[in-house]
C-alpha cells in the first residue's frame, strides 16, 4: 500500500520537472539509473545471503533459542540473531509476535527487534561501500549496545 | 571483451563469492539451496518493487536542490532545524536500510551536517512511519510505542558518540568518497 505513496509522489516530482525542464529530468534519471546500477553487485550478495540465512533460520529455529526462560544467554543470542539476519519487516514483525506467543521473553524480543532493524551484518558490504569500514563497524557496534538497553526498558515497560 | 569480463568478476566478486557458498550448500542439502533461491528471488522482486521510487526523488533531488539551500537546511549550523528535517525526512521514507545510503551519499555531496546523516540513518533503520504502524499491528501500540520514545534519544546519542570518535578528516574521507560515488 504505501509502495504506491511513493510511486504517486514520485511521478507527481517527475512530471513537475518535465515540464520544467526536460534535460534536467532526464539527467535526473540518469543519476537515478547509475546510483542503482552502482549498487546492484553488492545487493545482489546480500540477498543470496539473506535467502540463505532465512531458509536456515525459520521461525521454530529462532523460538527455540531465545525463548522465554533463556535469560541472558537468551537475550545475547537475540542480538545476534538480529544483528546477522535481515528480515523484512512484514516477515519480522509477525514473526516475533509468534515468538512472544510461543513464550520467548520481552526482553528477548525487544532487542531482538531493535537488533534486528538497527544493525544489519548482513548489509555491511553495501554500507562499507558508502562509507568505509571504520564508520560502518562503529555505527553497527554502537547499535548493537543500544539494543540490550531497548530490551530491557521494553521488558520493565511492556513485559 | 578479456577486460570487460575482469571488470565484471571484479565488480561481482563477492556476490560470486556468496554463490559459490550457496552452491556448496546446496550439494550438502538441496533442499536448503532450494529455498535460498526461492527467498532471494522473491526479494529481489520485493526490492524491484518497492526501489524505483527512491532513486528517482534522489535523482531529482540531485539535480533540483542547490547545495545552498541543503547546507542551509541541513549543513552545519543548521542546528535543531537540520536535527528535525534528518529525522522527518527519513521517517517518511520506505524501503530497506540498504536504500537509505546512495540517499545518504547525495546529502554529502550536497554538505549535509556529519550528525544529520548519521540521524538520517538511524531514523531510517528503525523508525520509519509506515514500518510502525505495521510494529504496532503485530507488536501492540505499547511496545511500538516504547521503541519509538527510546528511540529518539538513542539515535541523537549513537550520532553524536559516532561524531567524536571518528576524527574530522576522517570524515571528510567520506564525503569526497561520496562525490566519487557514480551518481
Amino acid at each position: 500500500m504505501d509502495t504506491y505513496i511513493f510511486y504517486g509522489i514520485a511521478m507527481v516530482f517527475l512530471t513537475i520537472s518535465f515540464r520544467k525542464d526536460k534535460g534536467k529530468t532526464r539527467i535526473a534519471l540518469k543519476k537515478a539509473w547509475k546510483s542503482f546500477e552502482n549498487l546492484l553487485p553488492q545487493l545482489f550478495s546480500v540477498l543470496l545471503i539473506v535467502g540463505l540465512m532465512l531458509s536456515v533460520m525459520n521461525a521454530d529455529v529462532i523460538s527455540k533459542i531465545i525463548g522465554g526462560d533463556s535469560g541472558l544467554v537468551g537475550v545475547a543470542i537475540a542480538a545476534v540473531v538480529g544483528a546477522i539476519t535481515l528480515i523484512p519487516p512484514y516477515v519480522a514483525f509477525p514473526t516475533a509476535a509468534m515468538l512472544l506467543q510461543n513464550g520467548a521473553g520481552y526482553m528477548q524480543i525487544g532487542t531482538f527487534v531493535s537488533a534486528l532493524m538497527m544493525v544489519g551484518i548482513a548489509t555491511m558490504p553495501v554500507e562499507i561501500k558508502y562509507f568505509g569500514k571504520k564508520m560502518t563497524i562503529l555505527r553497527n557496534v554502537c547499535a548493537f549496545i543500544f539494543s540490550f538497553f531497548v530490551g530491557f526498558i521494553i521488558k520493565l515497560v511492556v513485559g | 571483451m578479456l577486460n570487460l569480463l575482469k571488470k565484471f568478476a571484479k565488480r561481482y566478486r563477492l556476490f560470486l563469492i556468496t554463490a559459490v557458498v550457496v552452491g556448496f550448500v546446496s550439494l550438502i542439502n538441496v533442499e536448503v539451496g532450494k529455498q535460498t533461491l526461492n527467498i532471494s528471488v522473491f526479494q529481489l522482486k520485493q526490492m524491484l518493487l518497492i526501489v524505483p521510487p527512491i532513486f528517482v526523488l534522489l535523482g531529482l533531488l540531485d539535480v533540483w536542490i542547490p547545495r545552498e539551500t541543503m547546507v542551509k537546511y541541513m549543513g552545519e549550523g543548521s542546528g535543531l532545524k537540520g536535527i528535525l528535517l534528518s529525522f522527518i525526512i527519513a521517517a517518511a521514507a520506505a524501503g530497506p536500510l540498504y536504500g537509505a545510503f546512495p540517499v545518504a551519499a547525495v546529502f554529502m555531496k550536497k554538505g549535509i551536517k556529519f550528525t544529520n546523516l548519521l540521524i538520517f540513518i538511524g531514523t531510517w533503520s528503525t523508525m520509519k512511519i509506515p514500518t510502525l504502524l505495521f510494529e504496532a499491528s503485530s507488536l501492540g501500540v505499547k511496545f511500538t510505542l516504547t521503541r519509538f520514545i527510546l528511540n529518539i534519544p538513542g539515535i541523537i546519542l549513537i550520532a553524536f558518540a559516532l561524531a567524536k570518535l571518528i576524527p574530522k578528516n576522517e570524515v571528510e574521507e567520506i564525503y569526497q568518497n561520496a562525490e566519487k560515488l557514480e551518481l
